[in-house]
């Protein structure tokens, strides 16, 4: 076997994502440890979240927060994790944890940006969703300010990436949220006047590798192609001159799309494919041949997105730009249906229990059923609050965020 | 009050190392400065990140009593050192908290008060001493208007904000006018200062923002060379090898030569698309005389939507090739020194050949200040208008 061998992919979805899971973290299918998931996939496997609710329907608990943020929550054990900027300067970063059932905040922890804080008013410090391996958080700000602490608010290593390269920064905000692979954390940096992508030791955030990047503005965030085998792990960087695949663990490259990719939207793989918002959508297998580049098994200009990233479910991969949301076959990118929900989006679906989530900057969530041959909204769920952020799916329920204030979402 | 202060630094000093060495939760009585030690040695791409993670969690156990040498460690510590001392003193004062343990409440105050120490370890402290004790906001903030963190600041200015606005509602324009002129003194921010002037100007108050601010206003100014396709962020053209302001130079559209311009806007936006011309693909260079007082430490402090290149005394001290992704007061904030006499500052200021709507803006604002954003002036500098002592930071 050659090192793109990625996950067989006769594996049933379901089957492999759990899989990916696993190999990736060792985790049990309760926690979503990262943006858009475990395997960044969007989808909750095996969890029933409700599909009404209201500000006196299905909330679990709602609870005030102290700084601004589209970072989503993220879900380990029994508690969450949610980073936040405050200030003037959003130049305050704060990290907290809450317990999962009852919403009690049991740890805070402050830090002051090391790098430049100025976003666009719309977007915060807070952009990045921090991402876990089980054992640690890894909190990442839009200022290059990366922080390790313990589960329990225990510092472990701070490292302030703008301190070491000066100039990486944008000053709309960055945005790209770091993945774990293994035992390396990676994050990608990508602006005008620097860029890098770097690879650290998780548990003394020392470098690994680091890699100079285009010098192209980038929010999109890296992702994981897991191998059966963890030493053949990569991850994924894609950005305007295309996706590149390194070894997560040194940062050698393993191959290169070379079609330009979207900037915000980011890449979803399922059953070893890899869905790309390039050309509208391309669909990619990995060769057998590291050093050649992979197949496109089809593209479709059709299937643009806007700044939500696709999602792969149950065969059928879904893209949203503008208020419609496109439904295609996995299997030959033909269009399957699409639905024209109302207003702007900024958050990614995310999926469980037969049902798509798509939630509105104006707080509205349409819940869509997809067990059809059409889609169907079942509800349309009002909170009342901008809602920027990429919900979690964990416990049955479902975490997320506004400026001001984080609720669960349960039955 | 200075020598009050002094004073109390110094017992502070004596307070802290003698509770160094009376912390009795450690085996040795020098362990939480040598922990304190090993922590402000990390550095830039994780330098001495191992070793000062395990030195936290480790200072992380003291008792409450170190939390005053913890917070005295900030003055010298880098921007990384300082963040996993606030991760010790935050998990000390979780643990202390819910064991029910006291506070040293009266250090902390004192810490809080003594203008020497440094400003985010005193903002640290207050945000302590606030979980136990929430008078001390009232306390405490309202004569915080002219300290040194620029938060503090903020604070204060807020809560005379907020007072001259329900005066003004109730009738009391002359009171409100003197609170206003009042915040002025300690507003550094922008939103803040625009919500003083407005109301100000409305009661007839004529007020210098530029000067206010520090912004440098006028310069001298030649080009536009070329910048096509943002290779001229990398040229050198003449003026970076010299300053000459009676020299003509080869540019972009022909012989260039060294132009005066000033700006009149408040917040000192020198505009080049509207002042001088919509160049596209274009490089201008600005260049003004700033006399210091004394050799001194300030910070230059730009707004910009263009790329740009920053030299003071023909020493290149920071640069950015970024092209309209916004522009703010304070974007950029470049530490110099500046000799005593004459300094030459030299910005070159790049246009890219954007057609967006967006993508027009060709304008740049300077200004410089301390640390903590309160103005510096150069030695010649005066306000264009009578300036009260209340409305100078």
């Amino acid at each position: 076997m050659t090192r793109s061998t990625a996950l067989p992919i006769v594996l049933h979805p379901v089957t492999a994502i759990v899989l990916t899971t696993v190999l990736v973290t060792g985790l049990t299918g309760a926690d979503w440890r990262q943006f858009r998931g475990n395997d960044s996939s969007s989808v909750a496997p095996g969890e029933k979240p409700p599909v009404t609710w209201g500000e006196t329907e299905n909330i679990a608990w709602k609870i005030p927060l102290s700084g601004r943020g589209l970072s989503g929550p993220i879900i380990v054990g029994d508690r969450v994790y949610l980073t936040s900027s405050d200030g003037f300067n959003q130049d305050r970063l704060l990290v907290e944890c809450f317990d999962v059932k009852t919403g009690v905040r049991r740890w805070r922890r402050s830090f002051q940006a090391t790098g430049r804080t100025q976003c666009h008013p719309k977007m915060a410090n807070a952009t990045p969703t921090p991402a876990s391996d089980g054992k640690r958080i890894f909190a990442f700000f839009s200022s290059n300010d990366l922080v390790c602490l313990d589960l329990d608010g225990n510092l472990l290593w701070y490292r302030g990436l703008t301190h070491d390269y000066p100039n990486a920064s944008n000053s709309l905000g960055m945005a790209s949220s770091p993945v774990v692979i293994g035992d390396t954390v990676i994050v990608q940096v990508e602006s005008q006047s620097e860029s890098f992508a770097t690879g650290l030791d998780v548990t003394t955030g020392t470098t690994r590798w680091h890699r100079k990047q285009h010098r192209f503005d980038n929010w999109s965030s890296p992702i994981a192609l897991i191998n059966t085998d963890p030493a053949r792990n990569l991850v994924l960087l894609q950005n305007m001159v295309g996706l590149t695949a390194l070894d997560a663990r040194t940062g050698k490259e393993a191959w290169h799309y070379d079609q330009p990719a979207s900037r915000t939207p980011s890449s979803v793989v399922a059953d070893g494919t890899i869905y790309i918002p390039s050309n509208g959508l391309t669909v990619v297998r990995p060769a057998t041949d590291a050093n050649k580049p992979p197949q496109i098994a089809w593209k479709n200009n059709r299937f643009s997105s806007g700044t939500p990233s696709p999602l792969v479910y149950r065969g059928k991969v879904f893209t949203m730009n503008g208020p419609i949301v496109k439904c295609g076959d996995t299997s030959n990118g033909k269009l399957l249906w699409q639905l024209r929900l109302k207003g702007a989006f900024t958050s990614s679906p995310v999926a469980a229990d037969g049902h798509l989530y798509y939630f509105g900057e104006n707080g509205m969530t349409y819940v869509i059923d997809i067990s059809g041959a059409k889609g169907k909204i079942v509800s349309e769920n009002e909170l009342g609050a901008t809602i920027l952020c990429t919900p979690a799916i964990a416990d049955n329920s479902v975490f997320v965020r506004s400026d001001g204030h984080l609720w669960k979402i349960s039955r | 009050m200075t020598m009050t202060r002094v004073d109390c630094a110094g017992l502070l000093r004596t307070v802290s190392i003698a509770l160094l060495l009376a912390t009795p939760t450690l085996a040795h009585a020098a362990e939480p400065a040598e922990l304190i030690s090993t922590i402000k040695s990390v550095d830039k791409k994780a330098k001495g990140n191992s070793e000062a993670g395990r030195a936290v969690t480790e200072l992380s156990q003291a008792e409450p009593a170190v939390l005053l040498p913890v917070l005295a460690a900030f003055h010298d510590a880098n921007p990384l050192a300082a963040n996993y001392l606030r991760s010790a003193v935050e998990t000390i004062v979780d643990r202390a908290i819910a064991a029910k343990k006291t506070l040293p409440r009266k250090l902390l105050e004192s810490f809080i008060t003594d203008l020497k120490n440094e400003p985010q370890a005193r903002r640290l402290a207050f945000e302590i001493l606030q979980r136990v004790d929430t008078s001390v906001v009232d306390r405490l903030i309202p004569g915080m208007l002219t300290d040194p963190s620029p938060l503090f600041r903020r604070d204060a200015v807020a809560r005379l904000l907020d007072l001259a606005d329900r005066l003004g509602k109730e009738g009391q324009p002359d009171l409100a006018g003197t609170l206003y002129k009042r915040a002025l003194t300690g507003a550094t921010d922008d939103d803040q200062v625009r919500a003083i002037a407005k109301p100000l100007r409305k009661l007839g108050e004529k007020l210098d923002l530029q000067y206010h601010f520090g912004f440098l206003t006028q310069w001298q100014i030649v080009g536009p060379f070329d910048n096509t396709k943002s290779k001229g962020f990398n040229v050198a053209y003449p003026p970076e090898e010299k300053i000459d302001l009676k020299a003509t130079i080869k540019g972009k559209l022909g012989p260039a030569s060294w132009k005066p311009y000033k700006t009149t806007d408040d917040f000192g936006i020198l505009d080049i698309a509207k002042q001088i011309s919509p160049y596209k693909g274009a490089v201008m260079y600005c260049t003004t005389e700033y006399k210091a007082k004394a050799a001194s430490s300030v910070q230059i402090r730009i707004g910009t939507p263009n790329a740009w290149k920053l030299w003071v005394n023909g020493r290149l001290v920071f640069a950015n090739e970024e092209y309209h992704r916004g522009m703010k007061l304070d974007q950029y904030s470049v530490p110099v020194t500046l000799r005593a006499g004459s300094n030459t500052i030299l910005l070159k200021i790049c246009q890219n050949e954007q057609e967006q709507d967006w993508a027009q803006r060709y304008q740049f604002q300077i200004r410089t200040c301390n640390v903590s954003g309160i103005a510096v002036h150069p030695a010649d500098s005066a306000a264009s208008l009578p300036q009260t002592k209340e409305s100078r930071p």
